[in-house]
């Protein structure tokens, strides 16, 4: 649809004073915009009453994006953060850190350089619009994820023998064969009762064409094929420059490799290109927001805690490094504490809300960074970023979307469990995880994979004292049974995090979270 | 480098033969996820499963730990569980932070687990069968993980 700049802006202006946000939301969608996120800009928050203040607990991106855009609104705001550092799960390790489990289990990265390994999110979608403003707006470098990756591996223990194959033959002979199958039958006449003539015809040059199948609708080895799996000698020139063709596996082998799902993976939504990463480590997000709330946010402080009556919230602390016990009192508050603390937590909220945040299961989820004396993988195999998969407890392995072709140590994500393989590995001690992961991780780089290894080191959610858990995980009956209860403003206190969200573990969702929470708060509080 | 391996045995024998839970990373879970297929396999012997499974939160001398309000509970020398009823409901429905685990496990894993816990990390008496904590399960259904973003 066209409209010029201003009259559109103008329409929605309109809109958005006559329907409210949604309203205008809605029509944004209908004119053709704003349908990749709930997101509509930053929060045009103003005209906090005079000496208005806010107390944020936690300074991860929901508190920090809180704490940012209700300063700029005019209240006085203080942030307190348990660790020793900001950002949350928005974190990335280096050399010389040390990783603190429940139980006592202690490691100390090995890292060299500025390698990193994001142990939460890392990865991106293009239409996470509210991270990306942020992005933007605090100078935080983005660079390329390499998502997808035709030349990487995937690796299934029932399938091929447990030898692992290339995703592009896979994805390609499945294709083929799937399209095999449906040209046959409809020029059987298998599908005449459920297909137009005209339809008919269009398919089966669609099935030939996508399917690359040959003149007698065959998917068969030959050049056509190799065109999109790939050759035994590919191209070249002079005198040997013709190719030879690559030989297609059977139906039977393919479907044993389950590669639909990985295909399928692609097509999810928030899997789907193109996907960004921060230069240097996710977390330089969490710095980024740092950069300009840092002087509200104190450190090391764990809330003991939380109270309100009719004038104000208070949290009581201790300071985690000194044992200084102190309170902190506002006109409001913004807690963005994760349900596993909140549901330990002596708290003076209703008990509907303490019942929402006691239904909330977090989930486990495990990653494993692997420091390589050298880039073997795009060496030898031509895998540069993105990710070989494997049913084995890892999942996949990951391959470094920066630095390509440099000679010097890089890391690998060496596991990205989740279910029962991430129960598995956070089980066991951080020596065995990296032995079972090197163990695991050679099916797709024998040799190499063992010998050219430095250190490694591992992130189990379900035990970092700091969460227990890695995200809450909803389902139909408690959405509808808690979610709005745990997102209401109760009192003076309002939750902000992706457990408040419909777009659960995604940092977007804590920033939508916590723009809602704070839009709120600031209408409660001029109308006080 | 080759990659062209043996021919693959029957999908048959991996549908049927063994006790493998097989689950879509991607199915019923909203959070990112590693893609494609996971198939761990979990033992069906109670000391197994709670060191494959339970250990990752609890550790291995189910002592838990943490620090004060953060805290993952000890289910060595734990009262609760003297009644298995509990027992079996907790780790069926989950508790708190704790997920449900009838979605991973078997009733008879969830069984042998639930008697290995009361007897080895406590003293408590009699076993609990398949069928009561099958009962259990057929009681609650099993809730799908929501899937509104994966």
């Amino acid at each position: 649809m066209e409209m010029s700049g201003t009259t559109r802006r103008e329409l929605l202006s309109m809109i958005g004073k006559v329907g409210g946000t949604l309203a205008m939301y809605q029509a944004m969608t209908a004119l053709g915009h704003a349908a990749q996120t709930q997101f509509t800009g930053p929060p045009a928050l103003s005209g906090a009453r005079s000496g208005a203040t806010v107390l944020v607990l936690g300074a991860g991106l929901a508190g920090m994006l809180a704490a940012f855009e209700l300063t700029k609104a005019g209240y006085k705001v203080q942030v307190l953060e348990y660790q020793d550092r900001p950002g949350g799960r928005n974190y990335s390790v280096r050399g010389g850190d040390k990783i603190v489990e429940v139980g006592g289990g202690t490691q100390t990265v090995g890292f060299t350089g500025d390698n990193y390994l994001n142990p939460g999110p890392w990865r991106i979608p293009h239409h996470h619009r509210t991270l990306l403003h942020y992005c933007k707006a605090f100078g935080v470098e983005l660079e390329p994820f390499i998502q997808m990756n035709h030349n990487a591996l995937v690796h299934r223990k029932a399938a091929f023998g447990g030898q692992p194959q290339r995703y592009k033959e896979l994805a390609v002979d499945f294709k083929g064969h799937v399209s095999e199958l449906l040209a046959k039958s409809l020029n059987a006449g298998d599908l005449d009762a459920r297909v137009s003539a005209e339809d008919k015809g269009k398919l089966l040059v669609a099935m030939r064409e996508w399917g690359v199948l040959d003149a007698n609708l065959d998917y068969s080895s030959g050049l056509k094929a190799s065109s999109q799996r790939g050759y035994d000698r590919a191209p070249g020139g002079g005198i040997n420059g013709a190719p030879t063709p690559s030989k297609i596996n059977s139906l039977s082998d393919v479907l044993s490799s389950n590669v639909w799902t990985q295909m399928g993976f692609y097509f999810s939504y928030v899997m789907q290109t193109t996907m960004f990463q921060p230069k240097g480590g996710m977390d330089m997000i969490g710095k980024g927001f740092f950069r300009q709330v840092g002087n509200m946010v104190r450190l090391n402080t764990q809330v003991t805690r939380i109270s309100q009556n009719e004038r104000g919230v208070m949290a009581s602390w201790t300071d985690t490094k000194t044992g200084k016990t102190g309170t902190s009192e506002a006109d409001w508050m913004v807690c963005t504490l994760p349900a596993t603390i909140l549901s330990q937590m002596d708290m003076q909220v209703s008990d509907a809300k303490k019942a929402a945040f006691k239904a909330l299961p977090y989930s486990n989820s495990l990653k494993i960074g692997l420091e390589m004396k050298r880039r073997f993988w795009e060496e030898k195999d031509a895998i540069y970023g993105g990710h070989s998969f494997t049913d084995q407890a890892i999942g996949l392995v990951s391959y470094p979307n920066y630095d390509f072709f440099k000679d010097r140590p890089a890391v690998l994500v060496g596991a990205f469990a989740s279910g029962a393989g991430g129960y598995q590995l956070a089980g066991m001690t951080p020596e065995q995880r990296i032995q079972t992961a090197l163990d695991q991780g050679s099916v797709f780089h024998p040799g190499d994979y063992r010998a050219e290894f430095m250190s490694g080191a591992s992130v189990p959610w379900s035990r970092l004292p700091w969460i227990m858990g890695c995200c809450a995980t909803w389902n139909e009956e408690t959405r509808a049974k808690h979610y709005q209860d745990l997102v209401s403003m109760d009192g003076r206190i309002v939750l902000a995090g992706e457990h408040a969200s419909y777009y659960g573990c995604w940092m977007e969702g804590a920033l939508l979270s916590s723009i809602d929470a704070i839009t709120r708060l600031h209408q409660r509080a001029l109308a006080a | 480098m080759s990659f062209r391996g043996l021919k693959s045995a029957s999908g048959v024998a991996a549908l049927f033969g063994t006790a493998a839970i097989v689950f879509a990373a991607a199915s019923g879970n909203a959070q990112d996820a590693p893609g494609g297929v996971s198939s761990v396999d979990i033992s069906s012997e109670g000391k197994e499963v709670y060191e494959q499974i339970c250990q990752a939160c609890h550790l291995a001398d189910a002592k838990g730990g943490g620090g004060a309000g953060a805290i993952i509970p000890a289910l060595a020398g734990n009262a609760k569980l003297g009644d298995a009823d509990f027992t079996i409901g907790t780790v069926v429905k989950g508790r708190g932070g704790m997920p449900w685990f009838n979605d991973l496990l078997t009733p008879a894993q969830i069984a042998a687990v639930v008697n290995y816990v009361r007897t080895h990390f406590n003293d408590f008496p009699g076993q609990v069968t398949e069928a009561q904590v099958a009962a259990v399960v057929a009681a609650n259904g099993s809730p799908a993980a929501e899937c509104a973003t994966c």
